[in-house]
């Protein structure tokens, strides 16, 4: 069997074998790995229940990060669901949560599973818990979501980057939101086309936006950044499933983004000397927590 | 490619906050671990770009001493990992550099132990992968992926072909090779991932062949 390296030929083998975009992500896998399709299907069952864990946290618990920067903000949405009188979207606030969720118990050194990394590990279960909410899929769907969203993954991080450091928030939270975007499309039994629609609507809604966390702590504004990318993946998914397209294709919006992090200014790549950081009040959140600026400009 | 597997993307599962300068940390530390073989008594170690500048704020130190205890990134004693570092008598120096370093997420990493003694260079490449670029001065890419061989020798003809002999008979298929040296005809370092993992028998061999220096074997 031939590997994906891009969007495209993920979209082609998956149609050309009228197969889920998931199902080619697992063939690869076992023929990569060695392992066995149950093996490999386990250990994704190992990451979906500490997904499903770490938001039933942020949920339910009082998390709040040793900064005290962020926590219970989860908790408050969660409550203003249940009053049962929200304005966007029940299901998009319901993935909003989860994500919101995800980050703080993450933030607080809590356990999660980084999708594609910790600071964007929110989006993509938000979405999975909510879309399984609305759908009620089998459980080996829910386990597909997490392929799909990781073969978008395994594309963009292999032609392009994941970490902010390398190519700002657009490559942690961006890439996050373009792989949830993909995979509620498959799950809502879209085709391996309108995922890669889905993809580019969303992460061409996430370029150029720089990694600038106050005090250089994975909280501000990355958990505000999960929530709202969870509602950018929803409603993108939403636009490519009523059979809206994106002109540019899957590859090279992932290109645009990696020539965009390229030359992005190192100020706003993680270091906490530009953006939200160096805002006054960042700055002053930095010398509370750390009784001293962390970095010189 | 630098991300092979589905769960270089979803996963690792680890402890917050950051899978570059936490989770990544943890497996570099972890590595310099596995290579150096022991407990060492003294950790120097020194980060670079954005590790530098934020690695108080991403638990960096913490995570990278964590995996010199040998933790996993989803270790719960990751977060105390300063405390039972000391208590395990291990003397632990964090320093930063301002010098350049080819990737934003660098940690270099000098173990000591007596008499062994051992210096690696780790980046962390985003969400949680690294790659150990540099051992003792020798420069090589080991992405920790898989087991992976790394054979001090003297640097001489006929050494490659003795060492692929002993894992050919062994059966064990040789996935990604790099051979360092620092001149000609003084040191070298072979570093081999193969396929399938090596017992203690085939670093027996290796470590018999005539002009072979070290051998270590690295678990992924």
């Amino acid at each position: 069997m031939a590997i994906f390296k891009t969007v495209a030929e993920l979209v082609e083998l998956a149609e050309r074998e009228n197969k889920k975009m998931a199902q080619i992500m697992i063939e690869q896998e076992v023929q990569i790995s060695g392992k066995s399709k149950q093996d490999i299907m386990d250990n994704m069952a190992k990451a979906y229940r500490v997904m499903e864990k770490a938001v039933q946290r942020g949920i339910n618990e009082n998390i709040k990060s040793h900064s005290s920067l962020t926590g219970g903000d989860a908790k408050k949405l969660h409550r203003y669901i249940q009053q049962g009188n929200v304005l966007s979207g029940i299901h998009v606030l319901e993935a909003v949560m989860g994500a919101m969720a995800t980050n703080e118990v993450n933030a607080a050194m809590g356990t999660i599973c980084a999708t594609p990394t910790a600071g964007s590990a929110g989006i993509v279960p938000g979405c999975l818990f909510a879309m399984a909410e609305k759908l009620q899929p089998s459980y080996e769907d829910k386990l597909y979501f997490l392929f799909t969203a990781g073969a978008i993954g395994y594309v963009i991080a292999n032609n392009a980057f994941i970490a902010g450091a390398t190519g700002g928030c657009q490559a942690e939270t961006g890439s996050a939101t373009a792989m949830a975007a993909a995979a509620i499309v498959e799950m809502a039994g879209g085709t391996p086309r309108q995922s890669a629609h889905a993809l580019s609507i969303a992460l061409q809604n996430m370029l150029g936006l720089v990694c600038d966390p106050v005090a250089g702590l994975v909280e501000v504004p990355c958990v505000k950044r999960n929530a709202i990318g969870a509602s950018i993946a929803m409603v993108a998914a939403d636009m490519a499933l009523a059979g809206i397209e994106f002109i540019i294709p899957a590859d090279e919006v992932i290109e645009a983004m990696y020539r965009i992090g390229k030359s992005m200014p190192h100020a706003l790549k993680e270091t906490a000397l530009g953006g939200l950081a160096a805002t006054p009040t960042g700055k002053a959140l930095e010398r509370k927590i750390f009784g001293v600026e962390l970095v010189k400009e | 490619m630098n991300y092979r597997s589905v769960f270089d993307i979803i996963g690792p599962i680890m402890i917050g906050p950051s899978s570059s300068h936490t989770a990544g940390a943890a497996r570099i530390g972890r590595a310099a671990r596995r290579i150096f073989g022991l407990k060492p008594d003294s950790a120097y170690i020194t980060f670079y770009g954005s590790f530098a500048k934020t690695y108080k704020g991403h638990g960096t130190d913490i995570a990278i001493v964590g995996g010199l205890l040998d933790l996993d990134t989803y270790d719960e004693g990751i977060v105390r990992s300063l405390e039972l570092a000391k208590a395990q008598g291990i003397d632990v120096h964090i320093q930063t550099s301002e010098e350049d370093a080819d990737h934003p997420n660098t940690a270099k990493i000098e173990l000591s132990n007596g008499e062994q003694w051992l210096e690696i260079v780790g980046i962390s490449i985003g969400g949680g992968s690294v790659e150990i670029t540099s051992v003792n001065g020798f420069k090589l890419r080991l992405s920790g992926h898989h087991p992976a061989l790394l054979v001090l020798h003297e640097d001489k003809y006929g050494m490659i072909a003795q060492v692929a002999n002993v894992l050919s008979r062994h059966k064990l298929n040789i996935g990604h090779m790099e051979v360092a040296r620092k001149a000609k005809g003084s040191e070298a370092l072979m570093a081999i991932e193969t396929d399938q993992s090596m017992g203690e028998d085939v670093l027996a061999e290796i470590k018999a062949i005539p002009s072979i220096l070290a051998v270590t074997k690295l678990d992924p």
